[in-house]
């Protein structure tokens, strides 16, 4: 039996006549959970989400629930929220149905976990590659306004928050949290340092703040429309509910996928199709583009609970966060890339190297430079003029990169370039061979 | 500053929705670019007057961030990704396409300054790469053979036609 989705937050998105204005979203008892919110006491809404032990979709899976805990509630300083939508990790596109296709379901999420953290003015970061985001949001803001979900006294309550839509300017950087804040702040998105500047004391103009992914926002209504328990069963214990993933790159069938309790094989092959025709999978990047790759004909080594020893491949891998984690990479923002036979993964690594340099925000040393070497020298390996002891080169400086920054975006530039030289150090090294001694071929994935 | 009526009031309405002026800046410059086509140096000068803050505040800000420009964009602006999934499904030959149709070469503006033509980094549309942003609308499944319907949309748009509504 091929499986099927489990659509949670995109139950309606995709329905003919189903569109982001908020009839829509009252037609299908949307705004109902912020409702019922407003009525319960703020940490009995906290309780549910730690409960549910809903973890953190934008990438690094932190419990959103002990993120809410480790707010300073006591320094008498306003709380913010902010909706982390600057969606830009390469491979990822869930947000961008989200924000588009539902954007009451993000609203009412925000509104209901500003509630529950006392919050009085929250905003929404979208990149600014999403103009007509931007513009449904404001427009279903104003909506949601008028019909006291947003503003003043919220559904007849004594709660008031305000919302606010505000742009990105095309920084990858300010996906990272800190970033985000200082750029909020109208500065240059350099990440700030922890400690001290947690987020939870010190965010947003040194007041603490919560910084929460869309999909994790959205998940909050279903929290509490299903209660604890029903939503529990969704997922396995410690991957609870369900996951979105972006499927691109060489499947039959990309897209986005909302599902619960499947494995990598069943979304590669019964959702997506399978490879192309009188194609090979060759290697997947599970989780966005900094996540490390996975090669197709990779075993991993698994316990049973009785403590046997089995061996497993990609196609087995659980598709959650301790699944892939147990293989070695992370789930990360759901950006599955898929390469089939036909790509040089030399090429596709430089590919990626030249994203990482320029996105490096400069701040640190270390990323700077050294995502510019990494560029370079993928580079000149793809087009013939490679050297000996390059590759060397390469992995010993991306291994001094990540963790010797201000921000975990170091690790982006290490990840890829380490695990595609772990997988296909041989490949890679005859591709460069290659290119030095016969003709070079012209290099389809980096720009000259 | 000749910044037109809607965006001076715009503006107005901006900056008195955040808590601290400052944090207006980026909201503030994305209107006086889509306003003048670039951000100047006499513009960056007005919004450091506007927000309280010095000049190089501002300046610093628009040289950071790749979606400010200070040399006036074409009239359509064409951003065409490179990242990892596009790149997998075409996106340069989908480039050396466009830059021989539009006559225009990647990171340039044409001379009659209707065109800007450009690689991208990840658009968030990976699923149906190669994507590119045209002004505001995204155009999806840009494989070098299926380019006939976005390039006569940038010409009409280069044109000073009214742009085709898109779905992206």
């Amino acid at each position: 039996m091929p499986v099927t989705e489990t659509r949670l937050l995109l139950k309606y998105a995709d329905e003919p006549d189903y569109t982001p204005g908020i009839d829509s979203y009252l037609m299908v008892g949307g705004y109902e959970m912020l409702k019922k919110a407003v009525g319960m006491k703020p940490e009995e809404i906290r309780n549910e989400v730690k409960g549910s032990g809903l973890r953190g979709r934008g990438g690094a899976g932190f419990p959103c629930g002990v993120k809410w805990d480790l707010v300073d509630r006591k320094s008498g300083k306003p709380i913010y929220l902010i909706c982390n939508c600057d969606e830009s990790e390469p491979g990822t596109f869930k947000d961008r149905q989200l924000v588009h296709k539902d954007p009451h379901q993000l609203i009412e999420g925000m509104m209901i976990s500003a509630f529950a953290n006392d919050v009085k003015l929250a905003f929404i970061y979208i990149r600014e590659e999403m103009p007509k985001g931007a513009k449904i949001l404001s427009a279903a803001i104003d909506e949601a306004r008028a019909r006291g979900f947003v503003g003043a006294n919220i559904c007849g309550s004594s709660y008031s928050c305000e919302l606010i839509v505000h742009r990105g300017a095309g920084a990858y950087i300010c996906g990272e949290e800190t970033g985000l804040i200082e750029s909020l702040e109208g500065k240059r998105a350099y990440p700030r340092i922890k400690p001290p500047y947690f987020p939870a004391v010190l965010g947003l103009y040194n007041c603490p703040t919560i910084v929460n992914n869309v999909e994790t926002l959205c998940n909050i209504v279903h929290i509490l429309r299903m209660g604890v328990v029903e939503y529990n069963k969704i997922g396995r214990p410690n991957n609870t509910g369900t996951r979105l993933w972006c499927v691109s790159g060489h499947v039959q069938r990309p897209g986005y996928f909302e599902v619960a309790g499947i494995t990598m094989g069943q979304l590669l092959y019964d959702l997506c199709g399978g490879p192309r025709p009188g194609r090979k999978f060759k290697a997947i990047v599970p989780g966005g583009g900094s996540m490390k790759i996975l090669r197709y004909d990779e075993k991993f080594k698994g316990k049973k609970p009785n403590g046997e020893a089995y061996e497993y491949g990609v196609d087995d891998i659980p598709l959650d966060f301790d699944g892939v984690a147990a293989a070695g990479s992370m789930s990360g923002s759901g950006g599955m890339m898929v390469m089939d036979d036909s790509v040089d993964i030399l090429e596709a690594l430089a590919n990626l190297t030249q994203f990482y340099a320029h996105e490096s925000c400069g701040q640190c040393t270390p990323c700077r430079e050294g995502s510019q070497w990494a560029r370079k020298i993928t580079a000149r390996m793809c087009t013939g003029n490679g050297q000996p002891g390059d590759l060397d080169t390469l992995y010993d400086m991306a291994g001094n990169i990540g963790g010797r920054t201000v921000c975990p975006m170091g690790f982006s530039t290490t990840w890829p370039v380490q695990s595609y030289i772990d997988k296909f150090r041989e490949e890679i090294v005859a591709k460069a061979r290659e290119n030095r001694c016969g003709m070079p071929r012209e290099a389809r994935l980096i720009q000259k | 500053m000749n910044l037109k009526p809607e965006t001076l009031s715009t503006i107005e309405n901006l900056i008195p929705r955040y808590p601290q002026k400052r944090s207006a800046l980026m909201m503030v410059l994305h209107e006086v670019q889509a306003d003048q086509g670039h951000i100047s140096n006499e513009a960056v000068e007005w919004v450091a007057r506007k927000l309280d803050l010095q000049p190089i505040n501002v300046l610093e800000v628009v040289t950071f961030f790749p979606s400010y420009r200070q040399e006036k964009l074409g009239r359509s602006w064409v951003r065409l990704c490179r990242t990892l999934s596009c790149g997998l499904m075409g996106a340069y030959t989908t480039g050396e396409v466009l830059e021989k149709e539009l006559g225009c070469k990647m990171g340039h503006t044409t001379e009659d300054g209707s065109i800007t033509l450009e690689y991208s980094e990840c658009l968030a549309a990976c699923g149906t790469g190669p994507v590119a942003l045209v002004d505001e609308d995204l155009f999806e499944n840009l494989t070098p053979d299926k380019l006939g319907p976005v390039i006569a949309e940038i010409k009409n748009r280069a044109a000073g036609g009214v742009p085709s509504p898109t779905k992206g």
